[in-house]
């Protein structure tokens, strides 16, 4: 009774703060904004959130918190534009929609999916604002009995999701995870800085791989290369097929799994620690086993889009909920949340929570109005910008690879961004071709540095406590949580062994000659032996045992794989090659001379910066690739040259320097 | 000994200094001016740490103070616990005021123990303010109340701390228990000191510290109701040099006191210079503004002028409380002070920390 009484009038007055005029006029600002950073592929609320904040010092509290919260709630709707259309993860939050939302796109039945994600995005975000206006007085035991070992089960619940998306052979799934971890081990290690498969004389790679450079790689990189070399537009048929309020039905039809989805983002959301870019992959895995008909799931299932975007809105709503209890970011762009609302003079904390009240709310109620404002929004806009699906892929590709190189650079403000970017989107293109499960690769490199530092704290405390006493050990790791998460971990994984078949990135195989897909896992197997051979020199036992560990395991599966190989004709699934039949081995043009224009790329910012190297790409390729006359060619160059540049200034970025830029000084654009 | 007397020369000198720009930081004129021009001011963090917090809140206030009124930016070049930032730095040779850097503790520390990743030489820049901090140690209340004054009854209990690293900021308080003789076991790798109070609140952990801002705004309502319990603080320095209560907490003993309570530690010798040196590198001078080596003296007076402009508002004990804590801000002579004395540290006391840290953590840096 007592919370009511408190919290009914603070509900309203925030009500009435957020429908002010001019809060509303920021809110609407902030959504804006964020919806047009969301579109951008690999930008997402961090970049969104450090443009407004050298705006937050001085404003009016409430006005702050719009602008801010308007911007957050609505990328993860957003960003679903590219991850439905171009195949590329507009944001780690996404990652998941990608399986279905690009081949329903390739069908042209983009709005369709468009306006089930919006719709599912809005039904999450309200979920999640909601169940944080209930929970905002109670959740601190509630997060408070999430420990280390309640978030190293849930790392693993995640994982074990690769067991329903390891595809035809298992084992290769299991092989892709463990590269995917294996990846995500090189740098120096997160305890004690021993360094894994780096040195000190590349500092790029002590610091590890991003995960916007991963997702882009392993992602946008093969599907933008495999499009390119077809020379049609995304969609097959060319058309946009079944509309927008098709996308609504479907959403209804399926409003229960939106719901529990939501319900999964928000818990995942609430725990801090766990990070946003494993709901998605959760949701996914639970929409797949959950439902009957699973045969579609990765050939443009209308049900894989709607479990993830319900999630990832959702999981916004619970992210609130530590930062603003215990002032803890849940994720990246929460942490620049928090950032933001110390210059706007608020302190998050049971403080918080207990005296501003009405301004606690208003991030409520700004949420929920956010996520209206922007599913409309994007609702609206799907039908136009699905037209996207019907241009001719060849005068699209530039101008995402262009994105894609400014978002990587993003990442870490030097060229190797973008080596980095080229030498995994080449994994990624093998893994494709060689059909080896690409979910599984990232969940394993989104997983592995949670996984070791989870596994290591929790293994560290709980000897501890061992040492005090068995009953004190035993009650730190068999809590009811754990006990539950290990529960639905193995059940996860006996359904996702027997359904993986069903779920497929493409549908037909064809097998060539043994000889490429055995050099492939030769080369792999290679690594994985020498990263092995790495970890074993390490001194520092807390830093070796983890790739020690994940590396012996890929190495079994690798050599099971060579055995199998070995033993089975050349038809057999573990030689598929799309090289060898279907629409990749009769694309009119050739993996390697399509890649190398984006090896052109690279090379050419390397001598001479970005802005120099895109304007000489984009000529060369509009003229040449393309077959446009000069002045198109030159015309189009201007235009993508001339929004990067706009896009930089806004956000005040910097452009990749080449060996020109060491010699000169030229001005800001190209310097 | 000679080091450290050094080290008490400096840090004496440090607050004279400090407090006599602070009364008297009267400006000296200036030719310069930025008027048009955009003053990218870089910090090697992310958008998300204390240091991003602490730039973007002087950013707005060195708009309005600089000659020319120029557009202030935050720059963030993370990457390899700082040294990629401060690496890329040592290599500009902007000369007209448009660039300037800000470090902090976790740019110090590898610097003062020789990490191979260091390219960058702290006194090729020139310093135009010097920020400090404190914080502050507290223990679950059942533990707590056996704290009177000293550590000696804690002894033999088993600590567990949630840490970010031993080469990080937790290296002045891993020291500091070492020093005090408890056996604290430090959990490496969480990812922020909000995720070890969480592990305290959680009782995972039962040992903890936080800077002062983070202390005041999630600990002390712990502390209210009775969860836990203020041990000490690390101190600031006073005029002498000397190491004095905190005046943001004055109830709470400094680590020197409870130090020289508890058996077996003393405020003297190796140790105890060492715990000093990287207490003062890492909270005393926590974080500076630099301008590259090759910036002119008018340019360098021009950023004198403004900051001692920003720290002269009525308004800015109100304003930098809640960002910043009450802490000195020095500039002038002050803040040259107090950057020698954040990058200077004896090779002894460099050798005792890296011993340490390789025989109790197996942390080498080679």
């Amino acid at each position: 009774m007592d919370i009511l009484t408190i919290a009914l009038p603070a509900l309203g007055e925030a009500l009435a703060l957020v429908f002010h005029p001019t809060q509303l006029m920021f809110l609407c600002a902030g959504v804006l904004l964020g919806l047009s950073i969301g579109v951008l592929p690999g930008l997402g609320g961090i970049a969104g959130l450090s443009l407004v904040l050298p705006f937050m010092f001085g404003m009016d509290p409430v006005s702050g918190l719009a602008l801010m919260v308007g911007l957050i709630a609505v990328i993860p709707t957003s960003d679903t534009f590219s991850s439905v259309l171009l195949g590329i993860p507009g944001s780690s939050a996404s990652q998941a929609t990608v399986l279905d939302g690009f081949p329903l796109a390739r069908k042209g039945e983009a709005g369709r999916a468009l306006a089930a994600a919006f719709v599912s995005s809005l039904y999450g975000g309200l979920f999640g604002a909601l169940i944080l206006t209930c929970i905002i007085f109670v959740a601190r035991p509630l997060i408070l009995a999430f420990g280390l070992p309640e978030m190293l089960m849930i790392t693993i619940l995640g994982m074990s999701m690769v067991a329903i998306l390891a595809g035809r052979v298992p084992l290769k799934g299991i092989v892709a995870c463990g590269l995917g971890l294996l990846l995500g081990t090189i740098g120096s290690a997160p305890a004690g800085g021993s360094l894994r498969m780096s040195t000190y004389d590349i500092p790029y790679l002590v610091d590890g791989f991003q995960l916007v450079i991963v997702g882009l790689g392993i992602y946008a990189i093969p599907e933008v290369v495999s499009l390119l070399r077809q020379d049609k537009p995304i969609s097959n048929s060319g058309t946009l097929g079944r509309g927008w309020l098709d996308g609504l039905r479907d959403w209804w039809r399926n409003r229960w799994l939106s719901t529990k989805c939501a319900a999964i983002g928000v818990v995942v959301g609430v725990i801090p620690g766990l990070g946003g870019s494993v709901v998605d992959w959760i949701a996914y895995g639970y929409a797949v086993q959950s439902t009957k008909d699973r045969d579609r799931f990765g050939q443009g299932d209308i049900r894989g889009v709607i479990a993830p975007e319900s999630s990832n809105n959702a999981k916004e709503g619970g992210g609130l909920v530590p930062t603003l209890i215990f002032g803890i970011p849940g994720s990246g762009s929460m942490a620049v949340f928090l950032g933001g609302l110390a210059l706007l003079g608020l302190s998050p904390g049971p403080s918080m929570i207990r005296q501003d009240l009405d301004i606690t709310y208003t991030i409520v109620w700004s949420l929920a109005l956010a996520n209206v404002i922007g599913a409309g929004l994007c609702v609206l806009l799907s039908g136009q910008i699905a037209k996207l699906t019907t241009i001719r892929f060849t005068l699209l590709a530039p101008f995402l690879f262009m994105m894609i190189a400014f978002a990587a650079f993003q990442s870490r403000q030097s060229l190797g961004d973008l080596v980095a970017l080229v030498g995994i989107g080449l994994i990624g293109i093998l893994l494709r071709r060689f059909d080896f499960s690409r979910p599984a690769f990232l969940i394993g490199f989104v997983l592995s540095a949670q996984a070791e530092q989870f596994v290591n704290m929790a293994t560290q405390i709980a000897s501890a406590r061992f040492r005090r006493g068995m009953e004190a050990g035993l009650d730190y790791i068999f809590t009811p949580i754990t006990v539950t998460l290990l529960v639905l971990t193995v059940l996860s994984i006996v359904i996702g062994i027997r359904q993986s078949k069903n779920i497929r990135e493409n549908i037909d195989t064809h097998t060539g000659t043994k000889r490429a897909p055995m050099i492939f896992l030769l080369a792999v197997t290679a690594y994985v032996v020498i990263s092995i051979g790495d970890a074993a020199t390490i001194t520092r036992f807390g830093d070796k045992v983890f790739p020690l560990t994940v590396g012996l395991v890929t190495l079994a599966a690798c050599l099971a794989l060579v055995v199998r190989m070995m033993r089975r004709p050349e038809t057999d699934d573990v030689f598929i090659d799309l090289e060898s039949g279907g629409a990749d081995a009769e694309a009119p043009q050739g993996l390697w001379r399509t890649l190398a224009w984006f090896l052109g790329l690279l090379v050419l910012t390397g001598l001479f910066g970005l802005v120099i190297a895109l304007s000489l790409f984009f000529v060369g390729f509009f003229r040449l690739r393309a077959g446009l006359t000069w002045v198109k060619a030159a015309l189009l160059a201007a235009v993508g040259v001339g929004f990067i540049v706009f896009l930089a200034s806004t956000l005040g970025r910097d452009f990749p320097p080449g060996l020109l830029q060491e010699f000169t000084n030229l001005p800001w654009p190209l310097r | 000994m000679r080091q450290f007397f050094t080290a008490r020369r400096v840090g004496l000198s440090l607050c004279a200094v400090s407090a006599l720009a602070l009364t008297a930081g009267l400006p000296t004129p200036a030719q310069a001016d930025l008027s048009g021009e955009t003053v990218e001011f870089v910090i090697p963090f992310s958008e998300s740490g204390g240091s991003a917090r602490w730039a973007n809140f002087f950013a707005p206030l060195l708009n309005e103070a600089l000659d020319g009124n120029p557009t202030v930016v935050v720059g963030y070049r993370p990457g390899a616990g700082s040294t990629a930032g401060a690496n890329w730095f040592q290599e500009q040779t902007t000369d007209d005021g448009t660039l300037i850097f800000g470090t902090s503790g976790s740019t110090q520390f590898p610097y003062l123990l020789r990490d191979p990743r260091v390219r960058y030489e702290y006194r090729d820049w020139t310093p135009v303010l010097a920020s400090g901090t404190g914080g502050v140690v507290y223990l679950p209340a059942d533990l707590g109340a056996r704290f009177d004054g000293d550590l000696d009854d804690l002894r033999d209990e088993f600590f567990i701390f949630g840490s970010q690293g031993a080469t990080t900021l937790d290296l002045v308080p891993l020291l500091a228990f070492q020093m005090l003789g408890l056996q604290v076991e430090p959990v490496f790798g969480i990812e922020g000191r909000g995720d070890g109070r969480l592990m305290f609140e959680r009782g995972e952990a039962n040992i903890d510290y936080q800077t002062s801002s983070a202390y005041i705004a999630s600990v002390q309502p712990l502390v209210d109701q009775g969860l836990a319990v203020p041990v000490m603080s690390w101190g600031v320095l006073d005029d002498a040099g000397n190491i004095v209560r905190d005046p943001t907490f004055p109830d709470i003993p400094t680590f020197a006191e409870v130090c020289e309570a508890t058996d077996g530690c003393e405020t003297e010798g190796v140790a105890w210079d060492a715990w000093r040196a990287f207490f003062v590198s890492g909270f005393a001078a926590q974080k500076l503004v630099y301008l590259p080596g090759s910036a002119s003296p008018e340019v360098v007076g021009m950023y004198e002028e403004a900051m001692a402009e920003i720290l002269a508002r009525p308004d800015f004990a109100e304003i930098s409380a809640a960002e910043l804590g009450v802490y000195p801000q020095m500039i002038g002579e002050a803040a040259l002070v107090a950057h020698e004395a954040a990058i200077t540290v004896s090779d002894e006391a460099r050798q005792f920390v890296l011993d340490w840290l390789r025989e109790d953590y197996g942390v080498t840096l080679e």
